[in-house]
């Protein structure tokens, strides 16, 4: 029972991370390759703030709320920070540039004795729980669909398909693609800081570019720009390497050998992945075969 | 001069030795990404694992007997053979589907050969057997070791072999046309699949130089090995602006002096964030890189 509970947190925290670098990468376009350095940002100073401000008196989830606050505000003001000289580039040169970011990060943190360097951050409050995680996704999720339902979000969906043609609309394009990436960065600081109090030990090596491709491919499984399509690519790549788990020792080994088959494979016949563009509703669902029965 | 200073600049030519060594490395890898950029734009991510498979290639030949002057062009070929299949296999069904979804593929690949490369040969650092008796001169105080003499004089005979075939070869000449325009080069009777498996070709044998290099100079081969090495290379390429060849060998030696500069005067663990924080900076200064030229972007 507690492996499920784990599990399920897990699923709940990637689920965060895939919703929000869809938003960068699937709706805004801009393609982002540093998402583990903004929750690694998110969850040391999350972490940070639960080893050493935290007041004793105040109740776990108060603690909890205050500290995900931090790791959202922190994410995203260093999110403003790489975003604003970074999103001018394009392209590769950006995803190349986030990339750097991530690892500065990475190294930064490597080097910072306060929370723990390459030791690791031990002793964080055990503050995470089911309930709270999936409080946090339900709003990421409803903040990221409408947010896309009005004036921004159409504006940021514009600068995906043509940036030329949206500029010349009269949409500010660059302010678009930072609010994007920051509110992208900020929820990706949200799921560090519930990461770190579920894990209790954070270390900077659990953050490499290898968990930026990892929660890249989550979204383009799910299909780039389809906020579904994340949340089902989360819970498949959670899922899927616990399933090789119980297929003996060394499959699971090869668990990043299939995951960039996959990769690749996906890329060569299927790009749009598994939802495209399209979003599933299951409301519509069952309406739609209604229709078709009656 | 105080004796301060005099060690001050010991010091200083130590580490600019160090620097060219290295930079001769990542100027090795570089020319390969550089190459292929140039050829069909293209960030190709697997590039450092091209120079991995290089080392572990010299890594056996070396280990099974075989002398140096017969494992280094074998790490070459072979580097080179896997990566012309690569682009045959990978590459080129996603040629037309844009960069971004190129760009994924070559992460995919660049992650495959590693996880590969570790469930095959396993993680542990294999150790480097010694090709050739290490020897150490003293200029004053300055220490240059045989190896490093090895792989500046290798890189330079490289470099220009390199340079005679862009630039003075029929094989040079279609390379140049291809990449100033593909079409064109195609419509002149230029197998431009030829031209660009071939150009994979040589940016890998380059890359699995350095490999077999790099594992004489540190004595050790892992599956990972390619990973930094293969980002900085591409970082050296973008500062000497890429796609442009001798843009990668002055961005190599650049990065390789900074680097060494860096752990020698600074802090010797920054050294791998100073390689990112060059790209960022080059990146929002003169994107097209030390030697390029800005081009205007058209809708």
């Amino acid at each position: 029972m507690d492996y499920l509970a784990h599990l399920a947190l897990n699923t709940g925290i990637f689920i965060i991370l895939a919703v929000s670098l869809n938003l960068i990468n699937g709706i805004c376009g801009q393609f982002s390759l540093g998402h583990a350095g903004f929750w690694a940002v998110g969850a040391y100073t999350g972490a940070a703030y639960g080893v050493f401000l935290a007041p004793e008196a105040l109740p776990d989830f108060i603690n909890l709320f205050i500290s995900c606050g931090i790791g959202f505000t922190v994410a995203a003001l260093s999110g403003l920070l790489i975003g604003v000289p970074c999103l001018r580039l394009r392209g590769d040169y950006l995803a190349i540039a986030t990339l750097g970011f991530g690892e500065i990060i990475r190294i930064l943190i490597m080097n910072m004795d306060v929370v723990g360097g390459p030791r690791g951050f031990t002793n964080i409050p055990n503050w995470s729980n089911l309930f709270w995680v999936y409080f946090w996704v339900v709003v990421t999720i409803v903040f990221c669909a409408n947010l896309l339902r009005g004036t921004h979000g159409r504006a940021i969906i514009s600068i995906r398909e043509d940036e030329i043609a949206a500029d010349s609309m009269g949409i500010y394009t660059f302010k678009y693609k930072t609010l994007a990436f920051v509110i992208g960065a900020g929820f990706a600081g949200l799921a560090g800081a519930l990461f770190g109090h579920a894990q209790q030990f954070l270390h900077p090596n659990g953050f490499t570019f290898m968990w930026s491709v990892i929660i890249l491919l989550m979204i383009i499984l799910g299909g780039l720009g389809s906020i579904t399509g994340a949340i089902v690519g989360a819970i498949i790549l959670t899922i899927l390497p616990e399933m090789l788990r119980f297929m003996g020792e060394t499959v699971s080994q090869w668990r990043m050998v299939i995951y960039s088959i996959l990769l690749i494979c996906l890329m060569l016949w299927r790009p749009s992945g598994i939802f495209g563009k399209h979003e599933f509703n299951i409301l519509k669902f069952f309406k739609k075969n209604e229709e078709a029965t009656s | 001069m105080s004796d301060n200073l005099t060690y001050f600049f010991y010091d200083l030519f130590q580490y600019l030795v160090n620097g060219l060594a290295q930079g001769s490395i990542y100027a090795l890898i570089a020319l390969g990404y550089t190459m292929v950029y140039g050829i069909i734009k293209l960030i190709n991510f697997a590039h450092g694992e091209f120079y991995m498979i290089g080392a572990f290639i010299g890594f056996y030949c070396l280990v099974s007997g075989m002398p140096l002057w017969m494992a280094f062009p074998a790490a070459m070929i072979g580097a080179g053979l896997v990566a012309v299949l690569v682009e045959k296999v990978v590459y080129r069904p996603i040629r037309h589907a844009g960069r971004i979804p190129a760009l994924i593929t070559a992460l995919g690949t660049s992650l495959l050969f590693q996880y590969l490369g570790q469930g095959v040969i396993g993680a542990d650092p294999k150790a480097f057997p010694t090709a050739i008796a290490e020897k150490t001169y003293m200029i004053g105080e300055v220490i240059i070791t045989r190896t490093q003499i090895i792989i500046m004089v290798v890189t330079f005979v490289l470099m220009v072999l390199l340079y005679w075939l862009v630039n003075h070869t029929k094989t040079g000449k279609a390379m140049r046309a291809t990449s100033f325009n593909m079409n064109a080069a195609e419509l002149m009777g230029i197998n431009t699949n030829k031209i660009i498996s071939f150009t994979f070709f040589i940016g890998a044998a380059l890359a699995g130089a350095a490999g077999v290099l790099v594992g004489m100079y540190y004595n050790t081969a892992e599956p990972m090995m390619g990973l930094i090495p293969g980002l900085k290379a591409f970082i050296a390429a973008v500062l000497g602006g890429i796609g442009i060849i001798p843009g990668a060998v002055i961005g190599g030696l650049v990065l390789g002096v900074a680097e060494n500069l860096v752990v020698g005067f600074w802090i010797s663990t920054y050294r791998d964030a100073i390689a990112f924080a060059i790209l960022i900076l080059i990146l929002l200064i003169k994107p097209a890189g030390i030697l390029g030229k800005n081009r205007k972007e058209k809708v």
